[in-house]
């Protein structure tokens, strides 16, 4: 019974100072961080039930109404066929987000995954895939997302592959860094010197110290992600028209930038706060968990 | 510090092999038939065995690394599948105007953002610091082709003061320097706001202040000095991430510079282009990066020590 209340107690406190709860309450007392979390939520709404925002339907061409300008009947106008932009950018932040988050976190989970191991291990393995890094970092982002395009097509998962592909040796270079720092702390020194496997010491001792770093780096490349993938179907690599991806949206609206302006600027518009969000976001992550990591 | 450099170039050597390995078998790796694509579609047989031997494909992988390698030693970066051109041919004028592109936004993003970075620092916590932070974290999410459009929209459009587009005068590159140079402008003032506050908060800063020193001198004299070596290296390293942006740039002002072919390249499936570009930039960037690194040794005291 006592050891039972023992037990009970302790997980009470480490509830209370769980990191998690930690962060969300630093979090939540910031006032940018909350609308930026607002927002993001928001989008995810739009991704969930598109239908029940957007007031139209997604594909239906009007050709009596077509370019024009922002009124009540279309909150944001209609563009070339008459479409509403309104409803189109709702359901384009679908494309958005699966840009942004699909790529950032399989090129985090993977950076990670073989950070950690190459920092942990070191040896041939390490120098083979820290080299492999410098090859991949020798292309500033935007390239090599592009050569990676040329290789294997466009198209949107081709857009998340390029972009994730880009992210992997940033991830991998800053978690080795800390697994490096973490593997010498007298605590993993310990969990060696009883016996225990070397996964079960990278699992339960070593990840999760490089957490921090990790949710904090993840939040800050969504926004770059999101920017490098609209980039990349503004040139044409990415989801094609009628697709309502909202850098496939900008680049056909810029035809209409002298007699309909409002065809690019929602889209526009919708990836930069996006964008924003995720950056404010990611700056109060940073502030919250530890001031030292660097920009 | 002699030492210090050598031994930095002497660490690119292995990365610039490995690179170009890699940019080598990028074209073989692709489905088809390289000596097809050269001779054209409706070539004869024997044209395209000609081809190949021309090109060394029927030698061994690694030959064929090497006489690809003494080629470029030359100048000789193969053939354009679409125009037959030599690829050094399509590319020679289109270095200049990148260069242009990059360095005229570079200059104005670094005079622009560092003083706001400094002001913003001094002013900490103020709604000037804050509206300068504000504005810094839009420049940073801001897509810069969306910008570009925006731009066009009120100094073309709507104002008609400079031209939407092209190559020549000093008018054109007004707005793609703008535009390219916006995310550099916001990423310098927050990193130079951070690097000074870094520097205020050192001991010889509260020396400089015990001793009764004046506010501005202890800024400009003890701090800033001292916060300039990372935000000069900074903007260095800033130059070889413009190279990136400059792709998107060039297509929305119809730039006539390396960006914008390798977007054509990449629509029309032109290895041999692509290949040379990715090259070019990789090894730029490469370049730029070591200089970075040499000028922070440079202007870094400690360096040279630990060195």
């Amino acid at each position: 019974m006592e050891i039972s209340s023992a037990a009970k107690r302790k997980n009470a406190r480490e509830r209370i100072d769980s990191p998690l709860r930690r962060i969300l309450r630093k979090v939540a007392s910031n006032p940018t961080g909350v609308a930026s979390l607002a927002f993001i939520l928001f989008l995810i709404l739009c991704v969930a039930f598109p239908g029940l925002i957007a007031p139209f339907d997604l594909a239906a061409p009007d050709y009596d109404h077509t370019l024009e300008g922002p009124g009540l009947a279309h909150l944001f106008g209609t563009d070339e066929y008459g479409r509403d932009i309104f409803s189109r950018v709702i359901h384009g932040a679908k494309y958005t987000l699966q840009i942004g988050l699909i790529s950032v976190f399989a090129g985090a989970f993977v950076g990670t995954v073989l950070g950690v191991t190459a920092g942990y291990y070191g040896g041939l393995y390490e120098t083979v895939v820290m080299r492999a890094c410098d090859v991949l970092l020798a292309f500033p982002g935007m390239l090599l997302a592009i050569g990676i395009i040329a290789l294997i097509g466009t198209g949107t998962w081709n857009v998340v592959i390029a972009v994730a592909v880009y992210t992997v040796p940033i991830f991998t270079r800053i978690i080795r860094g800390n697994t490096i720092e973490l593997k010498n702390l007298v605590y993993v020194e310990a969990a060696r010197a009883i016996g225990l496997k070397d996964r079960w010491i990278i699992l339960r001792h070593i990840l999760p110290g490089t957490f921090s770093v990790a949710i904090v780096y993840i939040t800050m490349r969504i926004g770059s992600a999101i920017l490098t993938g609209a980039a990349l179907s503004f040139v044409g690599f990415g989801a094609q028209p009628p697709t309502p991806e909202w850098g496939t949206m900008l680049s056909s609206g810029r035809n209409y930038v002298v007699t309909a302006p409002h065809v690019a600027l929602f889209p526009g518009i919708a990836i930069f706060l996006t964008c924003l969000a995720f950056n404010l976001l990611g700056d109060c992550l940073r502030d919250a968990l530890d001031s030292k990591i660097a920009e | 510090m002699l030492s210090y450099i050598v031994r930095r170039i002497a660490a690119m050597i292995p990365i610039l092999l490995l690179v170009s390995i890699v940019i080598f078998l990028f074209i073989r790796i692709l489905p088809g038939d390289p000596a097809r694509l050269v001779a054209g579609e409706d070539a004869s047989a024997e044209t395209v065995a000609l081809v190949r031997a021309e090109l060394g494909l029927d030698q061994p992988i690694v030959r064929q690394y090497l006489i690809y390698m003494g080629k470029l030693f030359q100048g000789d970066f193969g053939y354009s599948y679409r125009s037959h051109k030599p690829v050094a041919e399509l590319m020679a004028n289109r270095i200049v105007p990148t260069a242009q592109l990059a360095f005229s936004a570079l200059i104005w993003a670094a005079l622009v953002g560092i003083p706001l970075g400094v002001f913003s620092a001094i002013n900490r916590g103020r709604w000037l610091d804050r509206s300068i932070m504000v504005v810094s974290v839009s420049g940073i999410s801001i897509p810069a082709f969306w910008l570009g459009i925006l731009l066009v929209q009120f100094f073309c459009v709507r104002w008609g003061l400079l031209p939407s587009g092209g190559y020549g005068g000093v008018k054109n590159i007004v707005l793609p320097s703008l535009t390219l140079g916006a995310h550099v402008v916001a990423t310098m003032a927050r990193f130079g706001r951070n690097s000074l506050l870094e520097t205020l908060r050192q001991d010889y800063v509260r020396t400089a202040r015990a001793k009764g020193a004046r506010e501005w001198q202890v800024i400009l004299k003890h701090a800033l000095r001292n916060a300039l070596i990372p935000i000069v290296t900074m903007s260095a390293m800033q130059l070889g991430f413009m190279l990136g942006g400059s792709v998107v740039v060039e297509s929305v002002f119809a730039w006539p510079g390396v960006g914008r072919l390798l977007i054509a390249s990449v629509t029309e499936r032109d290895y041999p282009v692509i290949q040379a570009c990715m090259l070019l930039f990789s090894f730029t960037f490469l370049f730029i990066n070591m200089v970075t690194d040499l000028m922070y040794a440079i202007i870094n005291p400690q360096i040279r020590l630990d060195s």
